[in-house]
């Protein structure tokens, strides 16, 4: 088997008396898709907070490419290829879109290739990138005027920027059409063919079965599920978990 | 020459491609026309009342590289003010306290037109080091609460100087300002005023340098939304450090030369409310997205507070100032900046839409 990308081991995350994480233990290969579901409020996003560095674990440990993750502050995962987009939208409100894309080109994107891009090569990259998400035309438009599609994508456009080994995607969907689901979810699979390793943590179930070549279920914190989709919807627990007995 | 400043300074749009050396010889070339005009009208009331408008200019631009960029409300501005200007009345009195021995007798030996720029420099590095301690100490917390350990900061820094002695307690110190100054007409305090001319052309070079850079883009970042930041790859602790330390510094700089403008310094009038509510006043008036605003407000405000405290009143003063802040915070957010762009860009559309 070749090493995972992404390893988690026994990670543990309280707040006060209230387990959100309970030795969570996940892998993620090269160029997986994993899905991860999971009621409301079962740890999705603490898992992803935990993973990016915007939360420090209690216990266990994350390693992503071989380095050990722990105590490094998200801009320094971020570095290593590690990238994440969040539930709800949150882009610089007072940039253009196309700046927007700026700030992960001028630093994690940067880092990453070892060397500061000229100005030319920041426009030419940042179009390539609105191109791809479909964003070329709101290029110069703030994000304060894009719609919930829109500032989805350039959600995703900003993760893309920094030319992640992974990509984390913390609901990307929440809330959309069908067709705009369906959009979104081209995307991804796009950025898949590249190379790109993707969790995907959605609740629209279609998606994430279309999506995803494994899934992971987490219930109250703990993971109850972890194999081929078909199978796991299929797992007393997971149907027990989501409509109850 | 021109080619490598615009690769290293991506401008924020298309804007007038000028580069920081440019902008600093052209700055320099405004300066000197300012001051040769006050030298031309020849009254020596201009250097007292232009030195505090200048004093201003750099207060409140570096209030806005942490304020206006960062985001991050400082109310501790008058602390950093008063580090400057306590610094030197601290060298100030080794040089006349300990006259005799070795590091005085040399401070004391110094001409106080070689000193002052020293001085200023000495001021730069003490603020700056406690700006950086400041933002070690309190850069975890964020908005409000940022916002009152500023504040108290400042009133830590104030008890700490009543109680010193050395540099004059709750009395206040004697810092004795020499009446010529050989090279300009109008003495030493017009002297004074050319320096502080200088400190306002670095201060606007350095606060335009940082909006167009790579770094006034983390800045940009962090102000908007921080989380999102560090997510994009924005080391945002230590950009917040930058923002602190070179704010301080330069407020630092501002209050260095006061003591010789003044000539006799108390904790009152340096730790003064009207430094820290100028500082936040001026840029708020003026706009605070670009370096053009603080100058603005300041210029501004602090020529109005001129002409009010010789007509009116110089308690009505800050009164005034208030008044004016919240008439802007609620008409005019984005200042009188924020207005003009405002008002272009609808221009613009309008244009678009009838040909």
């Amino acid at each position: 088997m070749i090493a995972p990308l992404l390893h988690v081991t026994g990670l543990s995350k309280r707040f006060g008396g209230f387990v959100a994480l309970n030795d969570v233990s996940l892998q993620v290969a090269p160029g997986e898709r994993l899905g991860l579901i999971g009621p409301n409020g079962s740890g999705k996003s603490t898992l992803v907070n935990c993973m990016s560095g915007t939360l420090v674990n209690d216990r266990g440990r994350v390693q992503f490419d071989g380095r050990v993750l722990d105590g490094l502050p998200p801009h320094r995962r971020a570095y290593l290829g590690l990238a994440r987009s969040f539930q709800l939208p949150r882009p610089f409100s007072s940039l253009s879109v196309r700046d927007n894309m700026r700030i992960p080109l001028l630093y994690t994107a940067a880092v990453r290739a070892g060397r500061q891009r000229a100005e030319n090569e920041i426009r030419e990259r940042t179009e390539e990138l609105l191109r791809v998400v479909g964003l070329i035309d709101k290029a110069d438009a703030r994000p304060i005027d894009l719609t919930q599609v829109d500032m989805r994508k350039l959600e995703l456009a900003r993760a893309m920027a920094a030319d992640p080994k992974l990509l984390i995607a913390d609901e990307a969907m929440a809330g959309l059409s069908n067709a705009e689901v369906d959009d979104i979810l081209g995307l991804l699979m796009r950025l898949n063919a590249q190379g790109i390793s993707i969790i995907l943590i959605e609740h629209i179930m279609k998606a994430v079965m279309a999506f995803s070549q494994r899934l992971v279920v987490l219930v109250s914190g703990n993971k109850i599920a972890d194999g081929a989709p078909s199978e796991v919807i299929r797992n007393d627990h997971v149907v027990r978990a989501y409509l109850g007995q | 020459m021109t080619s490598a400043t615009a690769v290293e300074n991506p401008g924020r749009k298309v804007q007038a491609q000028i580069g920081t050396p440019m902008f600093a010889a052209l700055a320099t070339g405004v300066a000197v026309l300012f001051y040769v005009a006050l030298a031309l009208i020849g009254n020596e009331y201009l250097y007292f009342s232009g030195y505090v408008v200048l004093q201003f200019v750099v207060m409140a631009t570096a209030w806005n590289i942490l304020g206006g960029y960062c985001g991050y409300v400082n109310f501790g501005s008058a602390a950093f003010f008063a580090m400057g200007a306590y610094s030197t009345v601290c060298i100030y009195s080794i040089g006349t306290e300990y006259a005799r021995s070795g590091v005085g007798k040399i401070l004391g030996a110094i001409p106080p037109p070689v000193l002052v720029p020293l001085l200023i420099a000495f001021a730069g590095i003490i603020a700056g080091l406690v700006g950086l301690g400041m933002g070690y100490l309190t850069l975890r917390l964020r908005g409000v609460f940022f916002s009152i350990a500023t504040l108290a900061l400042s009133v830590v820094l104030q008890t700490l100087v009543v109680n010193w002695d050395f540099v004059g307690g709750s009395r206040g110190a004697y810092v004795i300002r020499p009446n010529e100054f050989p090279l300009l007409p109008g003495g030493f305090i017009a002297y004074l005023f050319v320096l502080m001319l200088l400190l306002v052309v670095v201060a606007l070079t350095l606060a335009r340098g940082i909006e167009r850079s790579r770094l006034g883009f983390g800045f940009t970042a962090i102000r908007d939304d921080e989380l999102a930041a560090e997510a994009a790859g924005v080391p945002t602790l230590r950009l917040k450090l930058i923002a602190t330390t070179v704010s301080g510094a330069l407020m630092g700089m501002a209050g260095a030369s006061f003591p010789y403008y003044i000539g006799y310094l108390q904790p009152n009038s340096a730790f003064g409310l009207e430094y820290a509510v100028n500082a936040i006043a001026m840029p708020m008036v003026g706009g605070t997205q670009s370096w053009v605003g603080p100058l603005v407000g300041a210029l501004l405000l602090g020529s109005f507070q001129q002409w009010a405290t010789v007509t009116i009143s110089s308690v009505l003063n800050l009164l005034i100032v208030g008044l004016v802040l919240i008439f802007f915070v609620i008409v005019a957010p984005n200042g009188i900046v924020g207005l003009v762009r405002e008002w272009r860009r609808k221009r613009v559309l309008r244009k678009a839409v009838r040909p």
